[in-house]
């Protein structure tokens, strides 16, 4: 379960995140909607831990323990894991290798035993298959010369193979066409278990009709100023975002 | 696959603050008085016995050097070495020359097995060492301690022996090529190396041989205030073929310490050297501190007609790296090949690239450069790519990369191409990059620590020239870059 506490971001003096409540149970799938600028991105990588934002006030709580206090890595190890709208480029680094560097680091940080190759060549290779990802492409150079719609497909492969407890995608839908789409979402639906919860962040309603949430949030202005069931998004899509941008300049 | 990970893993268990290789061996040492003069000179050649003209030769170079300057053009900055201070050579007491492995001081068999450097045969043999089936050639100090596997390869007629041995073994072979590609006059480094150069490895590969192994010379510099001038020497005979590494460490010390070494190859028809160094010299401490002095004059000559000779260095040590690995590609459908890792951190200073001059017709010739940058340091690639009016049909190709990590180092590309026959085609591609902090953060997501990102960012970046050191070297190499990393984030 994840809790997040009026948490106050800035960035070189401006105020992204201001007093975001948030709590996203185990096993849920919770939607994150909102207009451009609300912030959505940055509650993504603030809870990743991504250096640069400043965190005036608040608290992000996993499983009762306030990860603001640890970096990147050690967040990984405990169970976060963010799905990039723009996946990086590794040059010269093989995507097996980078997957096997990965996953034994979190495995050594929680005092587990590194996984023994053909094990992770196996575990890779399923995950492959349920996301139709060739397996020449774990030979190259991660994410090198991957289409926009390959780059996605290999975050949920990551997600897959790294087990996280919290999965946050952050736009996953963008730059994806219908069959890739599909693809992803099957994916992440597999990954769906009583243990596991998720943050889908989108603009668009049509992520949704693929991943169904248990709730949606509307984002304005760095807070999460209306919650609801999945027919908030539906409403979302036929009225937009208007009426929020008002809520959250009240 | 799995090195990157070992990589890692490796470098977790070694001490942060610590060059590995710092450590100093007690041991009683022979020395002529401090600084230079021809009676140094006289000592050394006296020293090792040697005939008439070798001794005219190093008198030779001594009077020449006497005329030469320093050279200042390269981008290096340091407050000028004070010639009269240093000592010109050092042997450990008792022992002036080559001696089996019982012979030698158990203090320097424990050095080099302290630096993972098999030089009991009986051990590599049974596969106790990880690193079997390498001849190696242990220079501590000024003179060669140790050469392994000596019975063996000289079943295939390869000699692989001190020089110092070789000039009394095979004075014709050492008299016909010694100063031949690298001339006494080359240099102020080289023509001082020429006057006091005090050992190093001879290798003559006969016409049509394969090496049954790799060769390896591991220097270690121990002494101090002692400067290291070795000289190498490496013949392949027609259709032969040779793979050779090279290893350095020294002590951690507060002073300077100069290397001024002189490698030589020559490949004749059809015959190839893959020439390997691994440098690891002391670099000096974070604020720039003590440190190697690396001037070292290394070239190749493919004198015979399709000869090969291809250098590969990973360039990881010393305050000041000023080196340039080169070919001159006389012979008709020769080639060079010149494949480079220097990274610098803390203080260091590196200036170093490569020169491939083309002679004859149909040669060509490869440079692949990877600079790192991390730290205060600065890292210029300088590369020299020639075309002789005779050369026709000559093509380079050259690419040079450049990484920097954090925002007070410097990477710099300083190439230089003359070509005088028309049919010439160089190409040079360059470029810089920065570690990203995206980069950074995406691997660290997905659970990799701060240092162990970087490092296999770096190693992706530098996975070209890797791939072509011997799988040993490979591994060590990998290491080598993460340790010399160790304190460039944060």
């Amino acid at each position: 379960m994840i809790e997040i506490k009026n948490l106050v971001v800035q960035i070189e003096d401006n105020r992204i995140l201001n007093g975001l409540d948030l709590k996203v149970a185990d096993g849920e799938v919770a939607a994150i909607m909102g207009p451009n600028g609300s912030g959505k991105s940055t509650l993504s990588y603030v809870i990743a831990g991504k250096e640069d934002y400043e965190v005036l006030d608040g608290e992000v709580l996993l499983d009762g323990e306030n990860i603001l206090e640890m970096d990147a890595a050690e967040r990984a190890a405990a169970g976060v894991f963010l799905a990039f709208q723009y996946p990086l480029e590794i040059p010269g680094v093989g995507t097996m290798t980078f997957l096997k560097a990965a996953l034994n680091a979190q495995r050594k940080a929680r005092g587990e035993e590194p996984l023994s190759t053909p094990e992770l060549i196996k575990r890779v290779n399923a995950a492959g298959e349920v996301l139709e990802i060739k397996r020449d492409f774990l030979k190259r150079a991660l994410n090198v010369g991957f289409s926009g719609g390959e780059k996605k497909r290999m975050e949920i492969l990551q997600m897959a193979l790294l087990e996280p407890r919290f999965c946050i995608l952050d736009e996953t839908d963008s730059g994806l066409d219908i069959d890739a789409l599909r693809i992803v979402s099957d994916g992440v639906n597999k990954l769906r278990d009583p243990g596991r919860s998720f943050l889908v962040i989108t603009h668009y309603q049509r992520l949704l009709n693929h991943i169904v949430p248990d709730t949606v949030h509307v984002m304005s202005a760095g807070r999460i100023v209306k919650s609801g069931g999945k027919e908030l998004a539906l409403e979302l899509e036929a009225n937009g975002y208007a009426d929020y941008r008002q809520l959250a300049a009240e | 696959m799995p090195a990157v990970q070992d990589t890692i893993d490796r470098v977790k268990l070694i001490d942060v603050d610590q060059y590995k290789y710092g450590f100093e061996t007690e041991i009683e040492m022979e020395k002529p008085a401090i600084g230079l003069t021809e009676d140094t000179v006289r000592y050394i050649s006296d020293r090792k016995n040697e005939p008439a003209w070798l001794l005219e030769w190093r008198l030779d170079a001594y009077k020449r050097w006497l005329t030469m300057r320093e050279p200042d053009w390269s981008r290096v900055d340091y407050p000028g070495i004070k010639y009269d201070e240093i000592y010109y050579y050092a042997a450990p007491k008792a022992n002036a020359g080559p001696m089996s492995l019982d012979d030698i001081d158990p203090e320097i068999l424990k050095t080099y097995e302290k630096l993972g450097i098999p030089l009991r045969e009986v051990e590599a043999l049974e596969g106790v060492q990880t690193r079997s089936n390498i001849a190696v050639d242990a220079v501590f100090d000024s003179v060669s301690v140790a050469t392994t596997f000596k019975a063996e390869l000289a079943k295939a007629g390869v000699l692989f022996m001190p020089i110092s041995e070789a000039v009394h073994e095979h004075p014709e072979l050492v008299q016909k090529y010694l100063g031949s590609v690298v001339p006494a006059t080359d240099n102020f480094f080289a023509t001082l190396n020429s006057a006091v150069f005090s050992d190093g490895s001879f290798v003559y590969i006969p016409p049509g041989v394969r090496c049954p192994m790799e060769l390896s010379t591991y220097f270690r510099i121990n002494e101090r205030n002692t400067g290291q001038f070795e000289r190498t020497l490496i013949i392949a005979d027609k259709g032969s073929y040779v793979s050779y590494l090279e290893g350095c460490t020294a002590p951690r010390r507060d002073e300077n310490q100069l290397h001024a070494a002189v490698v030589e190859l020559v490949t004749l028809d059809d015959a190839e050297i893959k020439y390997s160094t691994v440098q690891n010299w002391f670099p000096g401490d974070a604020e720039g501190k003590g440190g190697i002095y690396n001037f070292v004059t290394k070239r190749g000559d493919c004198r015979g007609k399709n000869s090969i000779i291809t250098w590969t260095q990973v360039e990881t040590g010393s305050a000041i790296t000023w080196k340039y690995p080169s070919c001159i590609l006389r012979g008709d459908g020769s080639r060079g090949e010149f494949y480079s890792i220097a990274i610098s951190n803390g203080k260091q200073q590196v200036d170093s690239g490569t020169k491939m001059i083309h002679l004859g017709k149909n040669t060509t010739s490869r440079v692949i450069s990877k600079g790192i940058a991390a730290g205060r340091s600065d890292n210029t690639y300088r590369g020299l790519i020639s075309a002789h009016r005779r050369a026709t049909n000559a093509r380079n190709f050259t690419n040079c990369d450049s990484l920097l990590i954090g925002d007070q180092c410097g990477a710099h590309t300083v190439p230089y191409l003359e070509s005088n026959n028309a049919s010439a085609v160089f190409e040079h591609e360059a470029t810089t990059s920065k570690i990203s902090d995206d980069q950074k953060f995406y691997c660290m997501q997905r659970g990799l620590g701060e240092e162990e990102a970087v490092a296999l960012i770096v190693n992706g970046f530098v996975k070209d020239v890797l791939q072509q050191l011997p799988m040993e070297f490979a591994v060590e190499a990998q290491k080598l870059i993460s340790i010399s990393l160790e304190g460039s984030v944060g």
